[in-house]
């Protein structure tokens, strides 16, 4: 079957590009603002079709570890929860990376710390491009800013995730999730064969064969300088990454005077903002990260030389911020707007942010 | 003589399973590991399986277990091995799946993890081994811990009034409908190792029949957790275990 164009919301969205994708098993927890997505895999029954698994968990600890077991066969494995349970996958995030193993997680954000609220949240920035779980790892991270970006980013999470052999998260929020918009589906991929999976992916536990040794995956070294030698090949891995993987994108900063860096629905909600800015004489742009890691640092730092001063808009109390004001170095001066507990800050706030903080 | 003149197919009556390797074990001399490892391994090659088997590592003194058998292996984080199993027989139906555990990994940190594979019945076989103690960690009390036994966090014996009885997790799985099979083994005497490789062969072969979860529980020694010699282990289990995690079939369907 081909692309198709529908109305639905983000969740949605993703459970249909996830079967579109040949994806092979979902494994997930319900919590909100996301359960969506568990619930339109039920009802589409996929199993019928592509013969993807979905499974409903007793736990969030257990839907990563499920993860953990298909991803080691080499399938399209994925979760899904909120940010509540995404802690409780720290564990199993940490083990993968260690484990090299490819992986899609959707973090659909809420508002915290503890059970906090249901409403939209980017609080989650720091545990998922800083760690979240123990280690020095890194969790290649895309933050959609539409309905369209929810579908699409299933296809190139998975993509990199393979690429790297490395866990990747799509990090959105209440508002991408539970809002509809327009979205172009892509059309239906075959599931891989057994045979595929073995050509594509030589490391994974589909059952010893005479022609190899055991396939062992793993995250455990008791030797240290093995494990070191482990951990050199992980971060020269990382460094790749940082080096062809950026994403991001660029609205009216050719003559910006002032940039806004935001991501994800925060993104949104300063395109009005830019828009309103320019309408009272102030020259603003937006540089909307799509990838939070690998980070656009050097492209920042380029904008640091050219702009008069940065305000980074965010649903939480200040994240994001810091890796900007570090890509900046003190070039120019860095400020910050965020909305905290689930409110969503508005083009008014921004706006007003920015003339009180940066353009003065 | 040399050994070789000995060693003929007509003379043999005993050989090292094909499938084991010959990296050396870790495990204490006197351990059970090494022979439920081994048995593992006879009934993998017996029933053909060794292309179509996939274990799960638990963490614990078993850690390692995939080390010592040429078969596909995932090492789980500490109790989530029923978690991997479970995915794993989802995407491959046609492979034979079987998680290690320890009575740490399977009754502690990952009780929920093994009840619910269980309840839903997943077709994968559990080899349980319980010895009553942290062996990897060193010898701290363990949920199958018995009353008054010292470990080295309780060293003047197990309190079951502030720290619970001994956990009979058998028991508990053999209620739920997802079980096919829940059975006590040991592998203390040759007759006891015949009988848990006799089970074993059933749930691996239960798992390739769908015919539900297998639980394997292998009453099992660590002298060294226990301080004691092999041997003088072998009979503290029989007067002390037995009673308490009694050996025989819960249930057999």
């Amino acid at each position: 079957m081909s692309e198709e164009i529908s109305l639905m919301k983000g969740n949605e969205a993703i459970a249909h590009a996830a079967i579109r994708y040949g994806v092979d098993g979902y494994f997930g927890y319900p919590i909100t603002p996301q359960s969506e997505i568990i619930e339109t895999l039920m009802e589409m029954a996929p199993w019928k079709t592509t013969g993807m698994v979905v499974l409903q968990a007793e736990s969030e600890v257990a839907a990563i570890n499920m993860v953990y077991g298909g991803a080691a066969c080499g399938k399209y494995a994925m979760t899904s929860s909120s940010s509540p349970g995404i802690s409780l996958k720290q564990e199993g995030v940490s083990y993968m990376a260690g484990a090299e193993l490819p992986c899609l997680i959707v973090n659909v954000q809420r508002g915290g710390p503890g059970l906090g609220t249901i409403q939209p949240s980017q609080a989650d920035y720091f545990q998922t491009v800083k760690g979240g779980g123990h280690g020095d790892y890194r969790l290649i991270t895309l933050a959609p800013n539409s309905v369209q970006e929810m579908a699409d980013f299933v296809a190139l999470g998975f993509d990199l995730a393979f690429k790297y052999r490395n866990p990747a998260m799509i990090l959105t929020d209440g508002v991408i999730g539970q809002m509809m918009e327009r979205v172009k589906l892509p059309g239906f991929r075959r599931r891989r064969t057994d045979q595929e999976i073995r050509e594509q992916c030589p490391w994974a536990t589909l059952g010893k064969t005479p022609d190899r040794e055991p396939n062992i995956i793993t995250s455990l070294e008791l030797d240290s300088a093995l494990m070191e030698k482990n951990n050199e090949r992980f971060q020269a891995k990382y460094r790749v990454v940082e080096e062809n993987e950026v994403l991001y994108e660029e609205v009216k900063c050719d003559d910006a005077d002032y940039l806004l860096v935001a991501f994800g629905s925060a993104a949104r909600i300063c395109l009005k903002a830019i828009e309103m800015a320019r309408e009272e004489g102030i020259k603003a742009g937006l540089l909307r990260p799509i990838t939070l890691w690998p980070f656009p640092g050097k492209i920042l730092h380029g904008y640091a030389g050219k702009v008069k001063g940065m305000l980074t808009v965010e649903l939480n109390a200040g994240q994001m911020v810091e890796d900007v004001r570090l890509a900046a170095n003190g070039k120019v001066p860095v400020e910050h707007y965020g909305r905290l507990g689930g409110i969503v800050p508005t083009p008014d706030g921004v706006l007003d942010a920015l003339k009180e903080k940066v353009v003065k | 003589m040399n050994v070789n003149d000995i060693v003929n197919p007509e003379n043999l009556v005993y050989a090292k399973p094909a499938l084991m390797n010959e990296n050396h074990m870790h495990y204490c001399p006197g351990c059970s590991h090494g022979v439920v490892h081994k048995v593992i391994a006879e009934v993998i090659k017996e029933l053909d399986l060794q292309e179509k088997t996939i274990g799960i590592a638990p963490v614990g003194c078993a850690v390692f277990a995939y080390k010592y058998l040429n078969i596909d292996w995932q090492e789980a984080a500490h109790g989530r091995a029923p978690a991997l199993a479970t995915a794993v027989k989802r995407l491959l139906p046609d492979r034979m799946v079987f998680t290690y555990q320890g009575d740490g990994d399977l009754a502690a940190i990952g009780t929920a993890e093994t009840i619910h594979a269980a309840n839903r019945g997943e077709n994968i076989a559990i080899i349980f081994i319980n010895n009553g103690i942290y062996g990897m960690t060193g010898g701290q009390m363990a949920p199958t811990t018995l009353s008054n036994m010292v470990t080295s966090t309780s060293p003047d014996g197990r309190n079951v009034k502030t720290t619970g009885g001994p956990l009979k997790m058998l028991n508990m799985l053999a209620l739920l409908d997802g079980v096919c099979l829940a059975t006590r083994v040991s592998v203390h005497t040759a007759t006891a190792v015949k009988k848990t490789r006799r089970m074993i062969k059933l749930a691996f072969e239960n798992s390739m029949a769908g015919k539900g979860t297998s639980i394997v529980e292998v009453v099992s020694t660590c002298n060294a957790g226990w301080k004691m010699t092999p041997e003088a282990a072998n009979n503290w289990m029989v007067e002390n275990m037995f009673p308490v995690f009694p050996i025989g079939d819960l249930k057999n369907i």
